[in-house]
């Protein structure tokens, strides 16, 4: 019986796959690989290209990880080698409480609060300062509407942050304090102990877990649906509006028509599936090979 | 010389110093401003009619009822499925196929659907529960949040049971007992408020879920108990109701927000003190 009850965990993947698929397959039959290329998306005329999403997903999980990724990490090594012991345990255990806060009300809030504080303040200034300057200037163009590509991308930087800080706060304990006490006595300072010996200690755990956030940010919905402005266009800027995969399924599906509509959505969700599935699959190998390091 | 080379040193570890301090307080701050928001907006509007009345067209006031129904029941139903699912899965993995290939294969993707966009799960469920009947319903939201909580049970049911110290196992085993028996009396009992925790925190999940409930449970604005048809759900009315231009409407959103964050943040609170004890020996 606990047998059959593993197997269903392996049948949901398969059936996932599966059904994703066949659903997608009409719009894949239509568009071919042009789907992939076309950033064309309109409804009445039955047009559908999936790469102004698939753009909007990339951009925005990059912008998450350029600021999660150094935030979460230095949140890691504050809890476990600035913050005094008694402090340790509540600080983490809040930052795990931003991981639970469901994605919804990141959306929310980011519609009601951060997109007036980027369309008052933060655009503004990016378009008047960065936005002068030739070549980086055209990322930066555009009238501050609040929503776009670069409000989604922070707040998802703010999600996956703590999944970060936790992954690498854990696997920074597994460094042998032998190890760190060894170079604390030859005089090493706290930042030269953790840039040459936790780190590279650690290194397959911690890309493991930037890793795995990489996946949460490809693949959150409800938190971008509400800010990124749905717009399926593609632009230079990252002030501008646009979607990702899962805000454009998230938006249009409960309105498709059966037919290649629909077919087309869920086209873009067995891309999503493939490459979320991707990186989480090597995160998840990166993670396991660090265990059996640990293990030891 | 000497000094320089010391002094410099010491900058760049005060510098970098500043910058944990700063990332610390810039993601503390974060969870003060989400939560002072959801209180300052989210506290004004309730009172007893969110918890008696019905989600109401604009200018009629209402409360949520139906949606707090709604997402019990599918809550009831996704934990129906996906306890007896995870646990069993999980007993699997930790005590009958420990070593196999296959556990290993399925341990992978297990910790692949726990990361898994919920919204393609939700497509997955479309197409496996609203297809074939041809409408929207509360059962395949249910199994939609099912999906999305098996994996964490099978999960930390593993975890747990790895914990129970071998010589248990044996100690029972030479008494004469068959192995289910010593699963059951022996290592089950042992970590009860581990595969508790489990429980809980995919209860937790399962509050806050919105993406897979859109094109399953549909959502409702009328009072419904009945699984086969289109269901409200707290979160379904906070996605509506927060794009809505009627204040009243966006009160209630606000209020609803606040109602699943207490309700996820006791849960993952509570889970977390049921865990405590076991990491302090």
């Amino acid at each position: 019986m606990t047998f059959a009850a593993a197997l269903v965990v392996l049948a949901l993947l398969l059936g996932v796959a599966i059904s994703l698929f066949l659903g997608a397959w009409p719009a894949f039959r239509e568009f071919g690989l042009g789907f992939f290329i076309s950033d064309a998306w309109s409804p009445p005329r039955e047009k559908f290209g999936a790469a102004a999403a698939i753009y909007g997903t990339l951009l925005t999980a990059v912008i998450a990880m350029l600021i999660g990724v150094p935030v979460g990490l230095g949140i890691a090594v504050f809890l476990t080698e600035l913050c005094p012991p008694a402090l340790r345990r509540p600080i983490g255990v809040a930052i795990e409480l931003l991981a639970g806060i469901p994605s919804i009300i990141y959306g929310i809030w980011g519609v009601y609060y951060f997109r007036p504080f980027m369309q008052d303040y933060l655009q503004p200034a990016l378009i008047h300062s960065l936005g002068n300057i030739p070549l980086i200037g055209v990322l930066f163009e555009g009238p501050p509407l609040g929503y776009g590509l670069l409000t989604a991308g922070l707040v998802l930087a703010v999600m996956i942050l703590p999944f970060v800080t936790a992954i690498s706060r854990d696997v920074f304990e597994t460094v042998p304090p032998v190890l760190k006490e060894a170079a604390y006595g030859v005089g090493a300072t706290t930042f030269e102990v953790v840039g040459n010996i936790v780190l590279p200690y650690t290194r397959v755990g911690v890309i493991g877990g930037i890793m795995l956030a990489l996946g949460r940010a490809l693949g959150e919905t409800m938190a971008v649906t509400f800010v990124i402005g749905n717009a399926p266009h593609i632009n230079a800027s990252i002030l501008a509006q646009g979607t990702t995969i899962s805000a454009m399924i998230a938006n249009s599906f409960a309105d498709a028509d059966p037919g290649l509509f629909t077919a087309s959505l869920l086209a873009l969700g067995f891309i999503l599936f493939i490459i979320t599935f991707i990186v989480l699959a090597a995160a998840r190998l990166m993670l396991a090979r660090l265990e059996t390091k640990g293990a030891r | 010389m000497a000094n320089a080379l010391y002094a410099g040193r010491r900058a760049r570890n005060g510098l970098w110093a500043a910058f944990c301090y700063a990332a610390t307080a810039f993601g503390l701050a974060w969870l003060a401003l989400i939560l002072g928001a959801l209180l300052w907006k989210g506290v004004g509007g309730l009172s007893i009619d969110v918890f008696t009345k019905m989600t109401a067209p604009p200018g009629v006031r209402g409360g949520l009822l139906n949606s707090i129904v709604g997402s019990l029941i599918q809550t009831a139903i996704g934990l129906a499925l996906a306890a007896p699912i995870g646990v069993l899965a999980g007993t699997y993995l930790a005590e009958y196929g420990r070593h196999t290939r296959l556990a290993t294969v399925i341990r992978f993707i297990n910790d692949i659907l726990l990361s898994a966009p919920s919204i393609v799960i939700g497509l997955f469920v479309y197409q496996f529960c609203v297809v074939p009947f041809g409408h929207f319903s509360g059962l395949a939201g249910g199994v939609a949040l099912a999906v999305i909580a098996t994996p964490i049970i099978v999960r930390t049911t593993e975890d747990m049971l790895g914990l129970v110290p071998n010589t248990l196992r044996e100690a029972a085993s030479a008494l004469g007992m068959p192995r289910s028996l010593v699963i059951r009396n022996v290592a089950y009992r042992a970590v009860m408020s581990g595969l508790v925790t489990g429980v809980l925190l995919a209860i937790a999940r399962m509050t806050g879920e919105t993406a897979p409930l859109i094109f399953t449970a549909l959502g409702n604005s009328l009072f419904n108990a009945d699984v086969t048809q289109p269901m409200s759900s707290l979160p379904l009315i906070i996605y509506e109701f927060a794009r809505s231009p009627y204040a009243e409407q966006q009160k209630l959103a606000w209020t609803g927000a606040l109602i699943v964050t207490a309700a996820v943040l006791t849960l993952s609170i509570l889970a977390r003190l049921l865990a405590a004890p076991k990491r302090g020996r």
